[in-house]
């Protein structure tokens, strides 16, 4: 069976969508993103804390994405992208969800897998205290990255991070990094 | 010293560092992909004044949004600060947040519980 990018969408609920990109992600589309987002959530007047949340989330995600997408591989046909990356915002009836997808070297897998289920067993607690131990020991990568984007994402959500690799060939993987931000939000 | 006055924009905050009048202001959204390259020249301005600060230093942070590689420039200059503070300086944080803004509040109780410097958390009523 041959790879697709949106077999990961099919068959479920996705809600209303409000974008669905397939292609760079460079900084004026990040721009672009962020200016449509906010438009939408100002007509569906949402609340200014799932305003703000949804915000943050999605410019960690388009950050994370512009920092860290590898190359597309041989034999992909969607896109000659440089920065290849798939984004999906739809508004459901929790909230609102944020797709984010990418080619990653499977040598990288591990370590990136092994960031999420730390971050997904923490406790509310852990992830604020995981969050300023990096703040104040890791120095920004030569990428622009801190390390800290996944880390923010599950503090502001305080969801679970749902992720898939799918196998594109024997050297690369799709990952896909599906986010809810809630509607309501436990208080803090 | 001259002044630093950066107006804003739609990913990068309004700056105005007076060296004398002791107060500085960042104001405004942070989200730029390279923070870096966007804070650097505020961490060095501040090497600099802190060969001579004046006796108070008033430091406004009024944010909106900023990203988390902002976050970690962000924490610069708070050391840059710290250090003028441990020199028997006083220096003064006012961290502003919007009303039920609960993610702003928590980020200024971040750095004041890594910066030791006095922070104040001001919530703004619209």
């Amino acid at each position: 069976m041959s790879f697709k990018i949106d077999s990961y969408l099919e068959g479920q609920e996705i809600g209303d969508v409000i974008l669905h990109h397939k292609g760079n992600v460079d900084s004026d589309f990040i721009n672009s993103v962020l200016d449509l987002v906010e438009k939408k959530m100002h007509e569906y007047d949402e609340q200014p804390k799932l305003k703000k949340k949804v915000y943050n989330v999605l410019v960690e995600t388009l950050q994370n994405l512009f920092h860290h997408v590898d190359a597309v591989p041989e034999g992909f046909s969607e896109s000659d992208a440089e920065r290849f990356g798939l984004l999906l915002v739809s508004r459901t009836g929790e909230g609102y969800r944020i797709i984010t997808g990418n080619f990653i070297h499977n040598d990288k897998i591990e370590k990136l897998e092994e960031k999420i289920k730390r971050i997904n067993r923490s406790s509310k607690e852990e992830i604020k205290e995981l969050y300023k131990f990096i703040l104040n020991h890791q120095k920004i990568s030569e990428k622009g990255g801190g390390g800290l984007g996944l880390v923010d994402i599950a503090r502001k959500t305080g969801n679970n991070l749902t992720y898939r690799f799918e196998g594109f060939n024997g050297t690369q993987s799709f990952f896909y990094l599906d986010i809810l931000v809630s509607e309501e939000v436990e208080s803090t | 010293m001259e002044p630093i006055i950066i107006e804003g924009t739609s990913k990068t905050p309004t700056v105005k560092f007076d060296a004398g009048a002791g107060v500085f202001e960042i104001k405004g959204r942070s989200i730029p992909e390279n923070s870096v390259e966007f804070y650097k020249p505020l961490v060095d301005w501040l090497d600099g004044y802190k060969e001579t600060p004046l006796s108070k230093t008033v430091v406004n942070i009024r944010l909106e949004y900023f990203n988390t590689s902002s976050s970690k420039c962000i924490l610069d200059v708070f050391k840059k600060l710290e250090a003028i503070h441990k020199a028997k300086n006083e220096v003064e944080v006012n961290w502003y947040y919007e009303e039920d803004d609960e993610d702003m509040l928590e980020a200024g109780e971040d750095y004041e519980s890594i910066i030791r410097v006095p922070f104040k958390m001001i919530e703004i009523n619209d």
